[in-house]
């Protein structure tokens, strides 16, 4: 136990913590809003994760060409690949949903069969993703795509295009982008939320929730709104992709799986079903895994996480906030 | 279900058609041209050699220097040899999965008298039995775990030092070329990296400040890259591989740390300049040598001309391991047997060093060199002495 490294420099180990957490939570939103709605449990949503930070790394490459940018031109760089990203997130979710849900829903399959369905989706955009210069290759793309598909089951990077100064406060030196994420992913989540609290379409989630059948007696399109859900399950994944990118700067094709794991976890450690519990699920856990690695050493991280959540799990078996989607008061 | 159990039986016909052929197509090869046999100058017919490593998968950037420096000594020897030897290609992707069932098939070729690898350490474990067993001799150009060498296959052969003597190397450069007052030694819990970390650690005694355990395929080092900074280190050694050596370079500049970044062998990989200029001024040990070194400078130029491009990490020594079976095979050798022999009793000067094994299989003579990134290229700086 490393108690002195760690008290002297808690307030660092804090917000990188929590820069972290707060892009589990942004993921853990998808999960927990699908299993909100569908009792369901998204597996391939790490998928739709990872194809957003293709999407961030593929936009900044094609626009920064070989001199880089700077100024207001990265930003406007920076504001397109966000919308790429949350655009192809969104479209990963919506087709997840066509494809590997809505024909098992249609016939009232187990949701075990749903669950497997999951996961074998989920291999199957990883693999794709994994072997895109094959898949490019059959259409004889792979030479004119060479930098987008090549080395494909090899870390990708946009290094070096974004460099933001560390900034003091309070004599503590913080980095920018940790400061970006933070407020990024609590704004989204905020937004969300009330969305779901206040307009038409977040009554008809909520509704949904607690009563597929009576709400669609009511006039709630059941189709439309599980779609609904999909789609903002995908676009806040697409968010937290872009600001991993701009974190860590570096992709893989099998980068959702440990991350979905974390956000997953997350989820059910708020209480799965619950916005909020997503976001405090979130950011406890990624502060509570850099307090880890830094008070006992960084291999124990995943472990300090998951001992985390079995310990929270044991005295609040519905998790910290534990109440479900439908419950949500307007 | 009728249906799809017909499906099935054309699937399993399939795959083992695919097998039969696979293996005709290695033994046709294996007979190689027989009209020459009992060659005019006292050479060796009807025999082959074989590469055995990536030549396709995620590591086939490594194999491929490895493939053409050993096709570089073979195409030398054909040239003015009576009867023409082959260069068998015994494709693992690298991988230990696949490696027994190919060295069993290797093992099996009874022309088939000297290996080039296996390349990587994970699968010349997973092979080194089977190769033992069939009195297979094996030189690997590029297999650097130490433990290798402890398990007692006579077979197993290397041309270049092990990770123990990286690792020593390694501390040399940071106490002597960099003068380190205040080292942090970071491993990624691989039997490589902790093994090399721990040479690095015990090299350096009292310079290290602090030690850091990371886990392979992690992004976020957050937490490690505050300790280094909280240390105020002002040399950082990592070992580990190229993928998260990118990203921790990154996470440790970014963290305020400024000092110099040393790694071994395998983070010296083109991908590691994806850092970009965090990666700059990082040193990498290598006991590989540099095609620049004037010792290697004829291959170099020869290898660049057959191939069209600068020689690659490990082919020089390639192109020595290929060299120690043709010379055998130029003397007349045609079994293993007498092969094995003639490989453990070799000493003769290859370009990378005097090449010659002891009774483990180590070589006798082991230089460690040191490369810089420079301007967004890994530039050789020299022997570390």
């Amino acid at each position: 136990m490393d108690f002195d490294f760690f008290f002297n420099n808690l307030p660092q180990l804090t917000i990188t913590g929590l820069a972290f957490g707060a892009i589990y939570a942004l993921i853990a939103l998808g999960y927990t809003m699908v299993y909100g709605v569908l009792q369901l449990i998204n597996f391939a949503h790490s998928e739709v994760f990872m194809y957003g930070t293709f999407a961030t790394l593929w936009t900044v490459w094609a626009l920064t060409g070989s001199g880089g940018a700077s100024g207001m031109q990265l930003v406007g760089i920076l504001l397109l690949a966000l919308v790429m990203s949350m655009l192809t997130s969104a479209l990963v979710a919506l087709l997840l949903e066509r494809v590997a849900y809505r024909p098992l829903i249609k016939r009232n399959a187990p949701r075990l069969i749903a669950l497997i369905s999951a996961i074998g989706a989920s291999f199957v955009l990883a693999e794709l993703m994994g072997l895109r210069d094959r898949v490019t290759g059959w259409f004889g793309l792979d030479d004119t795509l060479d930098r987008y598909v090549s080395g494909a089951r090899i870390n990708a990077s946009m290094s070096g295009v974004v460099n933001m100064p560390n900034v003091d406060i309070f004599g503590i030196p913080v980095k920018t982008v940790d400061l970006l994420v933070i407020g990024a992913a609590l704004l989204m989540m905020v937004v969300v939320d009330q969305f779901v609290r206040r307009s038409k379409l977040g009554r008809g989630i909520r509704a949904t929730a607690q009563d597929q059948e009576t709400a669609a007696l009511m006039g709630v399109n059941p189709t439309r709104t599980i779609q609904m859900t999909f789609l903002i399950g995908g676009l806040m994944a697409g968010v937290a992709a872009f600001l991993y990118m701009l974190k860590i700067e570096v992709t893989k094709f099998d980068v959702g799986f440990l991350l979905g794991v974390k956000a997953f976890a997350a989820a059910v450690l708020g209480g799965i079903g619950n916005l909020r519990g997503a976001l405090l699920g979130g950011l406890l856990l990624g502060v509570a895994e850099n307090w880890g690695a830094a008070l006992i050493g960084t291999e124990w991280r995943h472990v300090v996480a998951f001992v985390l959540l079995v310990v929270i799990l044991l005295f609040r078996p519905t998790g910290l906030l534990g109440e479900s989607l439908g419950k949500a008061r307007a | 279900m009728i249906r799809s159990s017909k499906s099935w039986q054309a699937v399993a016909v399939a795959a083992v058609a695919g097998l039969v052929l696979t293996a005709c197509g290695t033994t046709e090869d294996g007979g190689g041209d027989a009209s020459g046999s009992g060659g005019g100058d006292g050479a060796a017919c009807d025999v082959t050699i074989a590469f055995f490593g990536p030549e396709t998968g995620p590591a086939a950037g490594l194999g491929a220097p490895i493939i053409q420096g050993a096709q570089l000594a073979l195409d030398e020897y054909n040239a003015d040899a009576e009867c023409q030897i082959e260069m068998l290609k015994f494709d693992s992707q690298g991988s230990p999965d696949e490696a027994p069932a190919l060295a069993t098939e290797a093992a099996g070729d009874e022309a088939l008298i000297g290996i080039v690898g296996p390349a990587f350490s994970g699968e010349s474990a997973a092979a080194g039995p089977i190769f033992a067993e069939a009195g297979l001799p094996t030189i690997s150009p590029s297999a650097t775990n130490p433990t290798l060498a402890d398990n007692g296959w006579d077979t197993f052969h290397r041309v270049l030092g092990n990770d123990a003597t990286q690792g020593p190397a390694a501390a040399t450069y940071i106490s002597d070329t960099l003068s380190s007052k205040a080292t942090f030694v970071i491993d990624d819990a691989s039997e490589y990296g902790a093994g090399l970390a721990q040479e690095v650690e015990g090299g350096l005694g009292d310079v290290v400040v602090g030690t850091d355990t990371i886990q392979a395929g992690d992004t976020d080092f957050s937490a490690t890259a505050q300790r280094v900074t909280a240390s105020k280190a002002d040399t950082v050694f990592f070992g580990g591989y190229y993928a998260e050596a990118t990203i921790l370079v990154s996470q440790l500049k970014d963290a305020g740390f400024d000092g110099t970044f040393v790694a071994a062998d395998g983070v010296k990989d083109p991908a590691f300049l994806d850092a970009g200029k965090d990666a700059e001024g990082s040193v990498l040990t290598c006991p590989c040598i540099p095609n620049t070194d004037p010792a290697v400078a004829e291959f170099a130029s020869a290898y660049e001309e057959a191939f069209g491009e600068a020689a690659g990490t490990y082919a020089a020594e390639a192109y020595d391991a290929a060299n120690v079976f043709l010379d055998g095979i130029a003397e007349g050798i045609d079994n293993r047997e007498e092969m094995l022999e003639f490989v453990n009793n070799y000493d003769e000067a290859g370009v990378t060093k005097q090449v010659s094994f002891d009774e483990k299989g180590e070589p006798s003579e082991v230089h460690v060199y040191s490369y810089k990134v420079e301007g967004g290229e890994i530039v050789p700086e020299g022997e570390i002495s």
